[in-house]
């Protein structure tokens, strides 16, 4: 049968010329592309960018941290990394199976925009911005604006992801990831919270909070993290947070729980991660 | 760049060795590995990553090969489970496996292995943490991964429980012994081959074409036109094709499934062309693209539709869309309930499950002169013999069914699935043909547990003696018949419970609906039936302030008691020794709760108990086997084995019932394993028959053998029998005689051949369901002990203890192979499996449980003889996986007092539970 096209480029400069004639399915792990050709394999143009090994692993500049978009999901679990990447390494550590987080990009991750990606809310709560480079050059974008909705992101077809940019907190930081899900290992969850406290002298300084699965794209909390900015930080912060602080979620109904449960759950969710990050020494 | 080169070539090392080939760059790795290299050890069980068996190291990391493209392994160094053994001996982690008995079927061993042996390159001493995560991503749905975990603990050097013994040399000592399986090794090498693994290298490619649409009639457009449109397709294949009769069933009167539908649907998946060519082009295709014209009709989804006033019949004849009715009725009901102390009733509700075996179906069908052969995976060989023979319009003899090894079956492959579209297009075409499904094929099209909806009402007395129960359930049983009337059957006859009743009345009906054809599954109906039985006995129990285990005790069927069938059990009933084991864990964790929901709001812990009773057997039917045991002139003896093994140990246990009874070692006997041409029928593998009904039949095939060698010495019945390579020594008190194999006649190459036959005694049931339905029954109790998180309501178990009554254990390493796996099956039924046609056909939606989800299990083999079993044995297949949803039902009522009615108990229908019964801190 036919293959159709197939470049697997070794340089940037090669990749985003080739895109800018479009057209491009583009691969990197594969994690999320073969699991959507199983019943059809269909002859497509693939630009492969594993040839790109400069995009693979994680820098660190004097504002900010810098992950290539080839980083993969065990690259991130194995770097030595301060510890308000916690809630991110521990998203990595519940991405599929291990065989997936060998396989997987953090890019990808991001490109394929599942409302249940578990990447997204950690990033979030990092403050994450990501690098598009094109033919025309490179522009950054808050991850925010980013991920548009289910699947739909601010990609142009010509344009490939390079690099997630998450800055240096001002201040010490402490993150966490709470993953509920109906089974231990490999599950997609029915609701994640990622958050990140920032400390200074015992009150919270900064905060960001995040919530998947209950929206077309993962949402930050900002009434709550507002809310909680200022405040002691304490186990007690968990009560802060009131089912208003959530309002902005559109959760839907499907096969793994209902909205009305999401809704609850994110609320409790939210909750144990803020007593939990307050709790911390 | 060093790709594209032109003609894709690609250099890697697989196994150490270097390889150089071209490949199209997006073909799977897992593609490349089994179709161009030959290396079928890497399996294929969904091609999404879901699973995890195809799991390889790619530069040393475990990856799913099946996500993995050509074009990036270029210049990687690849390991495959061939790779393992080294000079033809197992590596430590594959002899570690074999020990434990870490693989049952073997479809997922490659994978576990390799994610096995890449923590252990970075952690020579994992614990069972670090075990579990490494290993999380490889599913297997027979095993409960305990003895996976133990097998790489053991890898590592830390001791772990019940290791296997080496094989017993000596005469008489097999049976009982936990030798590990005959059939292991090839399941760790990769060596062993499934329905897909091979085929003849000139077949061509068969793939259906199914409906979208649950329920549609349609009309085919002009198919010569589209065949000659695209080049590589060689034939489209219609209802009308099909050579003898276009239906199957498992029952002779109930054969009303087409193989290719005939202008008109009945559920979403069902086959309605068969495309035969080449592969590629048929993977290029979709079903959309074939001129077909559908009108689609509206779907009865669900009993209620299918039974609702008005709703179209679906089957001719059979009128409110009842396929069949099962009834027991026993005493009288009004005077049991007037004499209630206690008084319960429930409604139940289960969804569709899914079999979730790791291999989809897959296997090739060739035609030799006037015969016809299939070579796939399967449950029973012989039932698909008789039905190839119906399709194709030829005698049974016509046909010879060799199975292949069978990834896991648990009742799906009871029912054909590609033999007869195989058969079809190979006796047609007169060329070999092959097909793999892929898994949503095989999720969309082959049978499910039938969903139940279940009335149980129920009476005890003061002194918490059961006076009435009465049950009615309704069965979807999806499209088709399959194996709808034998759930119908079973379900009244074991829908009290293991209990003795003052007085029953039980009603099932199996209906037919627009759903996936529901058939059999691991326990026919009665998994269910036991949700609501025991539910009601808790109730019951609570209401009369007697302990749950107590109240059962009281209950259960002792030896001389009637069942509401009217049936006097008088021999291996070991309910009540169940629950005398089991007592004092019981009373221990009841005191740890309480100790612990003391200091504890948030996380409650509960522990509940389920009981059960399963008839070994067909239900008032006759199921005979039939074993031969021979003895050939090398000195070998040879078991011609016809109970095929699924994964369950039935080509491990045969021979160690055999060779005790013809009494020599079991290390002597090989075998013939299943296969229509070469072996006696034994029925099928299911129902928990095999070990009693073939392996009583492996006994009498070895005391036959016996009896013939003594014959030929003249010697008395316990002469002892001695083989020297070629030569016999049958020492009979101080009379010695030795024969020399070599020099005696043979016939078909045997020297002497013995035979058995049993068929268990049982009577037909009369209207009311009196009779004897089976010849024995397994007894079992399972206690679970959960921690609900009071505030989102998810349940996790964390300790399952179990009682069977398995009358004899053959081989305990392989029982307690079958009750982990059960019990992981039970606790999937309980927590989160519900297949939902159309929205859950791959394995990342439909969720089995992983090596996280299931707890320590503590095992009790209560042996209490069935007269009739080989050596005492009876049947556990199906009995470990009954009791395990209905302990943890019981378990999370325990720790939150709410009651859960309809299953799986996922965490948002447990939290609505708690916050309707009032039960959230």
């Amino acid at each position: 049968m036919s293959e159709g096209r197939y470049l697997r480029p070794q340089r940037l400069d090669e990749a985003v010329d080739a895109l800018k004639g479009g057209g491009w399915n583009l691969v990197a792990g594969g994690t999320d592309h073969y699991p959507a050709r199983v019943v059809e394999q269909r002859p497509e143009d693939i630009l492969d960018l594993t040839g790109l090994t400069d995009l693979r692993g994680i820098g660190e500049f004097p504002d900010h941290f810098r992950i290539g978009a080839l980083t993969r999901w065990t690259d991130l679990i194995e770097a030595p990394l301060p510890g308000w990447f916690d809630g991110l390494k521990q998203a990595a550590r519940e991405v599929g199976g291990v065989q997936i987080q060998n396989r997987g990009t953090i890019a990808g991750n991001l490109c394929n925009a599942s409302p249940a990606a578990d990447g997204v809310p950690a990033l979030l709560s990092l403050d994450a911005s990501v690098e598009l480079a094109s033919a025309g050059g490179v522009r950054i974008l808050p991850l925010a604006d980013f991920i548009l909705g289910n699947r739909k992101t601010a990609r142009r077809p010509h344009e490939l992801m390079t690099a997630i940019l998450t800055p240096k907190p001002a201040r010490p930081a402490r993150a966490r990831f709470l993953k509920l899900g109906a089974r231990r290992y490999l599950v997609i969850s029915i609701v994640m919270v990622a958050g990140l406290l920032e400390v200074e002298e015992g009150r919270v300084a900064g905060a960001r909070l995040a919530v998947g699965s209950c929206s077309a794209g993962a949402q930050r909390l900002p009434a709550l993290e507002a809310a909680l900015t200022g405040q002691p930080a304490d186990a007690g912060l968990a009560m802060l947070a009131t089912p208003e602080h959530l309002a902005g979620l559109s959760p839907i109904d499907d096969i793994r729980a209902d909205a009305g449960y999401r809704r609850d759950a994110a609320l409790i969710l939210v909750r144990r991660c803020l007593a939990d990050l307050g709790g911390l020494r | 760049m060093n790709a594209p080169l032109p003609e894709n070539r690609i250099r890697f090392t697989v196994n150490g060795e270097s390889v150089a080939l071209a490949a199209p760059p997006m073909r799977r790795l897992s593609a490349v590995l089994r179709d161009q290299l030959g290396l079928t050890g890497t399996k294929i069980g969904c091609d999404a990553g879901d699973c995890g068996a195809c799991t390889v190291l790619l530069d040393g990391r475990q990856v799913c090969a099946c996500l993995v493209p050509a074009g990036q392994i270029d210049g990687a160094e690849i390991v495959t489970v061939e790779g393992l053994a080294r000079d033809g001996a197992l590596n430590a982690l594959q002899a570690a496996f074999h020990r434990h008995g870490a693989a049952q079927c073997g479809i997922c061993t490659p994978g576990m292995l390799m994610a096995a042996t890449e923590l252990l390159a970075k952690n020579r001493q994992p614990d069972r943490t670090k075990i579990e995560d490494a290993l999380g991503g490889v599913l297997c749905r027979c095993t409960g991964y305990r003895k996976i975990v133990d097998a790489v603990l053991d890898a590592g050097g830390i001791a772990a429980p019940a290791t296997a013994e080496p094989v017993i040399a000596e005469a008489g000592g097999a049976v009982g012994a936990r030798i590990p399986r005959k059939d292991g090794v090839a399941k760790l090498t990769g060596a062993e081959k499934f329905g897909a693994d091979a085929a003849p290298a000139d077949s061509l490619w068969l793939r259906a074409v199914r409906s979208p649409h649950a329920h549609a009639r349609f009309t085919l457009g002009d198919l010569a036109a589209f065949a000659a449109a695209h080049p590589g397709i060689e034939r489209i294949f219609t209802a009308r094709d099909v050579p003898g009769s276009n239906s199957f069933g498992i029952y002779p009167d109930l054969k009303d499934q087409p193989v290719l539908a005939d202008g008109y649907v009945r559920f979403r998946g069902e086959a309605v062309l068969a495309l035969v060519g080449d592969r590629a082009a048929l993977a290029n295709l979709a079903d959309a693209d074939l001129p077909i014209a559908w009108d689609i009709l509206p779907p009865l989804s669900g009993t209620v539709a299918a039974m609702a006033e008005g709703a179209p019949v679906l089957h001719p004849g059979k009128a409110d869309n009842v396929l069949i009715r099962g009834h027991v009725a026993r005493g009288d009901l009004a005077a049991g309930f007037a004499k209630a102390a206690a008084r319960t009733s429930g409604r139940f509700e289960t969804g569709f499950v899914e079999h979730a075996y790791i291999e989809p179906e897959a296997g090739y069908a060739r035609r030799v002169g006037a015969r016809i052969e299939i070579v796939a995976c399967t449950q029973t060989p012989y039932m698909d013999r008789d039905e190839v023979a119906h399709v194709l319009g030829i005698a049974k003899e016509a046909v010879r069914i060799v199975p292949t090894a069978t990834g896991g079956g648990f009742g799906g492959k009871l029912d054909m699935s590609v033999q007869p579209l195989l058969a079809t297009a190979a006796w047609l075409l007169n060329r070999p043909v092959r097909m793999i499904y892929h898994r949503p094929e095989s999720m969309a099209s082959t049978t499910k547990r039938h969903p139940a909806r279940i009335e149980v009402e129920a009476a005890a007395d003061a002194e918490g003696r059961l006076t009435a129960f009465r049950f009615q359930g309704d069965f979807n049983t999806g499209a088709y018949a399959s194996w709808g009337p034998t759930v119908a059957n079973r379900v009244p006859v074991h829908a009290t419970g293991p209990y003795k009743v003052g007085s029953a009345l039980c009603d099932s009906r199996a209906i037919y609906t627009n759903d996936t054809p529901a058939g059999a599954f691991r326990g026919f109906g009665v998994p269910q039936a036991a949700i609501a039985h025991e539910a009601a006995m808790d109730d019951l129990a609570l209401q009369l302030g007697i302990d749950r285990l107590e109240f059962r005790y009281i209950n259960a069927l002792r030896p001389g008691d009637a069942t509401h069938c009217g049936q006097v059990i008088e021999q291996s009933v070991g309910m009540a020794a169940c629950l005398e084991t089991l007592r004092p864990r019981w009373r221990q964790l009841i005191a740890e709760n309480i100790a612990f929901n003391a200091q504890n709001s948030d996380r409650r812990r509960g522990v509940g108990i389920g009981c059960m009773w399963y008839g070994c057997g067909n239900t008032s039917m006759s199921n005979p086997s039939t074993m031969r045991l021979g003895l050939k002139p090398d000195g070998r003896l040879v078991l011609y084995n016809g109970a095929h093994d699924i994964g369950q140990g039935s080509y491990t246990i045969m021979a160690q019932i055999a060779a005790d009874a013809v009494g020599l070692p079991v290390d002597l006997v090989d075998q013939v394993h299943a296969d229509t041409d070469l072996t006696a029928d034994a029925g099928k593998t299911s129902a928990s028959r095999q070990t009693f009904v073939s392996g009583k039949a492996a006994e009498l095939a070895g005391l036959d053998l016996r009896a013939a060698l003594l014959r030929l010495a003249n010697a008395g019945p316990d002469a002892v029998l001695a083989l020297d390579g070629p030569v016999l020594t049958i020492t009979d008190g101080a009379d010695v005689r030795r024969l020399d194999l070599r020099e005696m006649s043979t016939t078909e190459g045997d020297v002497l051949l013995g035979e058995g036959t049993f068929d268990p005694p049982t009577t037909p049931l009369d209207e009311n369901g009196q009779g004897v339905p089976y010849a024995t029954y397994a007894f079992a109790a399972q206690i679970a002990q959960v921690e609900v998180d009071m505030e989102l309501g998810t349940v996790k178990p964390l300790l399952i203890a179990a009682a069977h009554d398995v009358g004899r254990s053959i081989n305990p390493m392989l029982v307690e192979g079958q009750i982990q796996g059960g019990i992981a099956q039970g606790i999937g039924l309980a927590l989160m499996e519900e297949f939902i046609p159309g929205r859950t056909e791959n394995l990342h939606d439909y969720l089995i449980p992983t090596f996280g989800d299931v707890p320590d299990i503590e095992m009790h083999l209560i042996e209490d003889a069935e007269p009739l079993g080989p050596y005492g044995a009876k049947g556990i297949g199906e009995p470990a996986l009954v009791p395990t949803a209905p302990a943890i039902l019981g378990a999370i009522r325990d720790a939150t007092g709410a009651v859960i009615r309809q299953v799986p108990a996922l965490p948002h229908r447990v939290r609505k539970a708690m916050l309707e019964q009032g039960r959230t801190p």
